[in-house]
């Protein structure tokens, strides 16, 4: 019956609703509870260096690497394009500003998801399901502790560390190609970066970086937390973990890029 | 049965479904105290769910687990963490964490809850690891060690801060017979070294019955039977002699 087709595809999209809201309900209480647990003492000062040691230093190599060819390619395409309208003067502040408010931001973030997201995500799942956050929570030593608020608290210091990596390292890689390849003169370069180039935008790179640094470590954790059983789940867990921070840092990227001045 | 007016644990009409599938429908147990209560039942049955009520992981659908006079179930937060402190978990597959060396684990309850001056720490998590059999495997890392000696460093782990109740969820899964034994053994011996009580889930007959106390059968999500081992293994109850004695279901017997 066509009618009952109707109402069975209205209560799907009802269940798939009510399923998405409860879901982002979870992921929000999450974080809440973590932030709860942050603010009691005392304060895991060992476990926090671990991970910040975990997410920022241990990425550094991919992001000097993605950094410095991420400044070559902006200098290069800058070049190729404002020769062509003859302002090539101001390739420097091009490369500049794009890395500083943009691709600093979110390039190092998704390098961080995909190098340490996922790794995060797989630790924290293979934990759940070998007992070992439930041997911590019948040890009265609260998880949310010891493993939540130090990972997060890492994304939060490591991020815009590693941002900040990325735009000095791609601004010298916009150098090389710019003054090293086409010859404009290195006082051009930096001269215009230093003149175009204003704190108003190393803040909006600050506060992307900040935001992607909290999403990167609390999707991991909530995947790992929530991870379903067996190896399958952990590897599903990883994937779901890498696809949402993702998305979530492009579409936040959007929306603090329209906010922020 | 032990007579003891208040039990060290007293589980009642406990009751979970997880779905359509009802795990739990009315467990009834006491444990008195000092006691080595031994779980056994299918596999699959509800006894590891059974433990993880007792230890607050999972809240049951209706019923009531009290521990030295206070009801686990509706406790919460720090009130919850003091009755947890007192207690010892052995998991399953020992639960150790992987990023630690064996020291380090046993090391890990007392130096987090900070109970003890720092300066004993070290001596009785070495003590602790001699207790097993281990004096010499504090440096190396879980992964490095047998599937036996990881269940030794639980136990270890989980005695370490001198708890009033012992949970142990099948501490000999996955073990040869000797290891077995020897696992039985070192439960029994650190027992009564320590007067602890203790609930053992556990799936070894016939061996479990010659360390027990008591042993109760997890059927259908009710306690069965419960005694002495010489009154469970005498029982001419159809159901518990088709469990101990390992014969198929629809065998007549």
């Amino acid at each position: 019956m066509p009618g009952s087709l109707v109402l069975d595809s209205l209560q799907d999209l009802g269940r798939f609703g009510v399923d998405a809201l409860s879901a982002l309900g979870r992921f929000g209480v999450f974080l809440l509870q973590a932030i709860r647990w942050a603010a009691s003492p005392p304060f895991k000062v060992r476990q926090t260096l671990q991970r910040i040691w975990f997410v920022g230093f241990r990425s550094l190599s991919v992001i000097l690497l993605t950094g410095a060819f991420t400044g070559m390619v902006l200098g290069l395409q800058g070049m190729l394009m404002l020769q062509r309208v003859g302002s090539e003067a101001f390739v420097g502040p091009l490369v500049a500003i794009a890395l500083v408010r943009e691709l600093g931001p979110v390039l190092a973030a998704l390098m961080v998801t995909g190098r340490a997201g996922s790794a995060l995500a797989a630790e924290i799942g293979v934990m759940r399901i070998t007992e070992q956050i439930d041997a911590l929570t019948v040890m009265a030593l609260n998880p949310m502790r010891y493993l939540v608020v130090p990972t997060l608290v890492a994304g939060l210091v490591a991020l815009p560390l590693l941002a900040w990596v990325f735009d000095v390292v791609g601004i010298y890689g916009g150098y090389l190609v710019t003054v090293k390849i086409f010859g404009m003169s290195s006082g051009t370069y930096f001269g215009q970066i230093r003149a175009f180039l204003d704190t108003g935008d190393i803040w909006v790179g600050f506060w992307k970086a900040l935001v992607f640094g909290l999403v990167i470590t609390w999707v991991a954790c909530y995947k790992g937390f929530h991870v379903g059983h067996g190896a399958e789940g952990v590897g599903r867990a990883t994937t779901e973990a890498v696809v949402l921070a993702s998305v979530l840092i492009l579409v936040l990227d959007y929306f603090l890029g329209s906010v922020l001045p | 049965m032990t007579a003891s007016p208040v039990p060290a644990i007293r589980i009642e009409g406990l009751h979970k479904r997880f779905g359509s599938q009802e795990v739990l429908r009315g467990v009834d147990l006491d444990v008195a105290p000092s006691e080595l209560m031994v779980v056994i039942g299918r596999s699959g049955g509800g006894k590891s769910v059974l433990l993880r009520h007792l230890l607050g992981l999972v809240r049951p659908d209706a019923g009531r687990v009290v521990i030295d006079g206070q009801d686990v179930v509706t406790l919460q937060g720090r009130a919850l963490d003091r009755v947890r402190e007192r207690f010892g978990v052995v998991f399953q597959g020992g639960a150790l964490f992987d990023s630690l060396t064996v020291l380090d684990n046993v090391l890990f309850p007392i130096r987090e809850r900070r109970r003890i001056p720092a300066a004993d720490l070290l001596p009785r998590a070495r003590e602790a690891l001699a207790q097993v059999g281990l004096g010499e495997m504090g440096h190396k890392y879980p992964a490095e060690i047998s599937g036996g000696m990881r269940k030794r460093v639980a136990i270890a782990r989980a005695l370490v801060t001198e708890p009033q109740v012992v949970f142990l969820d099948e501490p000999t899964t996955g073990l040869d017979p000797i290891l077995v034994n020897s696992i039985h053994h070192l439960v029994v011996e650190l027992h009564r070294k320590f007067g602890f009580t203790a609930v053992m889930v556990s799936h070894e007959i016939p061996e479990i019955f010659r360390i027990a106390h008591r042993v109760a059968v997890l059927h259908e999500g009710r306690i069965h039977a419960v005694g002495t081992p010489e009154e469970v293994q005498g029982s001419s109850d159809p159901v518990v002699r088709r469990f101990i004695h390992g014969e198929i279901e629809d065998r007549p017997v």
